[in-house]
């Protein structure tokens, strides 16, 4: 079962001889094939516990632990997007998506059809020569999530992967990741400001307090979303207009305003 | 204020104007006899020297014959400061237990000026051809090794945190992660580096027996030969103003395929 699991998670930075609390108390279970959407206000820890469940941070109290085991370093199982795409400028974008398999021991020919399905699944097709700077903000994204989805991961982890778009290409974005995440599902991580993304995306959405930040309220989506057949709807425009939306919307809002002086959007 | 940057034309034409108010000085100082004719030859006797020396051997070989023998040792030194810098730079960035045991060893060598490397070269290697490509060597190498290690070591992190995420180790890592994300400061190293090792040419010569730029300058002097030493110095310098365009080529060449 690929499931993440926050166990009384904390952490605590020691800057010029003062401790002071980032996390505290962070209890999460995400589950196999779930989404689940961290939004909260800037620097409320909700990115440094996606890194923490990537390896690339460790907590100062409790434990996460990723399929049962105890996250420890960085790895292809768990599948990283970032936000500025750190995809490699000198590699073009088929080597960029083929890196992780080599590590993968993965046979060459295996590789060829992977790759090759990827690009295709992303809509990559004829810039497999392409380098990244060649490519506008979201094709190199499109890269960035083929590169994470061609490890077959366990768990996928998305930190503000469509922050550095602009608003239109963001939405497109959108609505193919929700294209993918329905199509194949995986356990997802996926960490946003912006709470009308969480809301179209997720199956739960969990809000974080500002700092210490604490988990406030995991709200349900899923539920709402089949009863209310959000996906039968093509346009993101046409689920964003439906009440249950705005309503699970502004009471994500009126959460997130509740913390004293919080930048919200 | 900031200048607006110079037109072409008027760059030129204020080099032009540079160069020759200095040999006008030059010519009228050394024609006006006030320095010794021996000591301060002029313009135009120096470049009938340079003619001269590329028919007539002078020091067993003509002038260019000299310059291929000192490029040579030229190439031999800044290639090995290459091959021995550039991993090492590398591995002291990703390992930081070896960058604690050589750093300081280097630290201690690198201030020691090419040409105080003479005397010892002259022990180990007599006038033997590894003690000009020693002293080239020590020349070359600091650069290289700190554009290197510098380069390496400042790698914008979320490579390295993609690199290590995708499952790549140390060996990975290195070669298809750092060493192109330091590509650029590596040449530039590399830019450096061989200017140094160029220069260090003449000191590394003293110590030769038979041929090359800073042998035949060194026999010009024994000889009183103002204009022959100064031939040398002037060939020395036109090769390496072409040593450095070429390496400022591949410079750019490399900037513009990183869409730099």
């Amino acid at each position: 079962m690929a499931n993440i699991e926050f166990v009384n998670v904390g952490r605590t930075f020691r800057q010029n001889d003062q401790d002071f609390v980032a996390l505290e108390n962070i209890n999460l279970e995400v589950g196999d094939r779930e989404f689940v959407a961290v939004v909260g206000p800037s620097g409320c820890g909700k990115t440094t516990c996606m890194r923490m469940a990537a390896g690339l941070e460790h907590p100062t109290g409790g434990q996460v632990k990723v399929d049962g085991e105890l996250v420890t370093r960085p790895g292809p199982d768990r599948a990283v997007v970032f936000q500025q795409f750190a995809l490699f400028p000198w590699k073009t974008v088929w080597d960029n998506i083929e890196f992780g398999l080599h590590s993968l021991r993965v046979p060459a020919v295996d590789r060829k059809q992977r790759i090759e399905q990827h690009i295709e699944l992303m809509g990559l097709g004829g810039y497999e020569k392409a380098f990244p700077h060649q490519l506008s903000g979201g094709m190199q994204q499109r890269v960035a999530i083929a590169r994470a989805y061609v490890l077959d991961p366990k768990v996928l982890l998305m930190d503000e992967p469509f922050g550095a778009l602009d608003a239109q290409t963001r939405v497109v974005m959108q609505e193919e990741l929700v294209r993918l995440a329905r199509r194949h599902p995986r356990t997802v991580l996926f960490i946003t400001h912006a709470v009308e993304e969480a809301v179209y995306l997720a199956d739960r959405v969990v809000v974080m307090s500002r700092r210490p930040g604490m988990i406030r309220e995991i709200i349900d989506i899923k539920s709402v979303r089949e009863a209310e057949e959000w996906d039968a709807l093509e346009r993101i425009e046409d689920v964003m207009d439906q009440p249950s939306f705005v309503h699970l919307r502004t009471r994500i809002w009126k959460l997130l305003r509740e913390q004293q002086g919080g930048d919200v959007h | 204020m900031i200048a607006p940057p110079l037109p072409p034309q008027k760059f030129w034409l204020l080099t032009a104007i540079g160069a020759l108010g200095f040999l006008g000085l030059w010519s009228g100082i050394a024609a006006s006899g006030w320095v010794q004719r021996a000591f301060l030859p002029t313009p135009w006797e120096i470049v009938a020297r340079m003619a001269d020396l590329t028919r007539d051997p002078f020091a067993g070989f003509t002038l260019q014959v000299h310059l291929l023998s000192s490029l040579q040792r030229f190439a031999m030194g800044f290639v090995l400061a290459v091959c021995v810098g550039i991993p090492l730079g590398l591995l002291m960035a990703w390992f930081r237990w070896i960058d604690k045991i050589v750093g300081p060893l280097f630290e201690a060598v690198r201030f020691v000026a090419p040409i105080a490397w003479v005397p010892f070269a002259a022990l180990w290697f007599g006038t033997g051809i590894g003690g000009p490509v020693l002293i080239i060597f020590m020349g070359a190498m600091p650069p290289v090794l700190i554009n290197t290690y510098r380069g390496a070591k400042y790698v914008d992190r979320k490579y390295l945190e993609a690199s290590s995420m995708l499952g790549a180790g140390a060996w990975r890592g290195i070669t298809q992660i750092v060493l192109p994300a330091a590509v650029p400061s590596i040449v530039s190293g590399l830019r450096i580096s061989a200017g140094l090792a160029w220069q260090s040419l003449v000191g590394a010569e003293l110590i030769v027996a038979s041929s090359g730029v800073g042998y035949l300058m060194v026999k010009g002097q024994a000889g009183l030969s103002t204009s022959t030493v100064m031939s040398g110095m002037i060939a020395i310098g036109c090769v390496g103003i072409v040593i450095d365009v070429l390496l400022r080529k591949l410079q750019q060449t490399i900037e513009t395929r990183r869409g730099l």
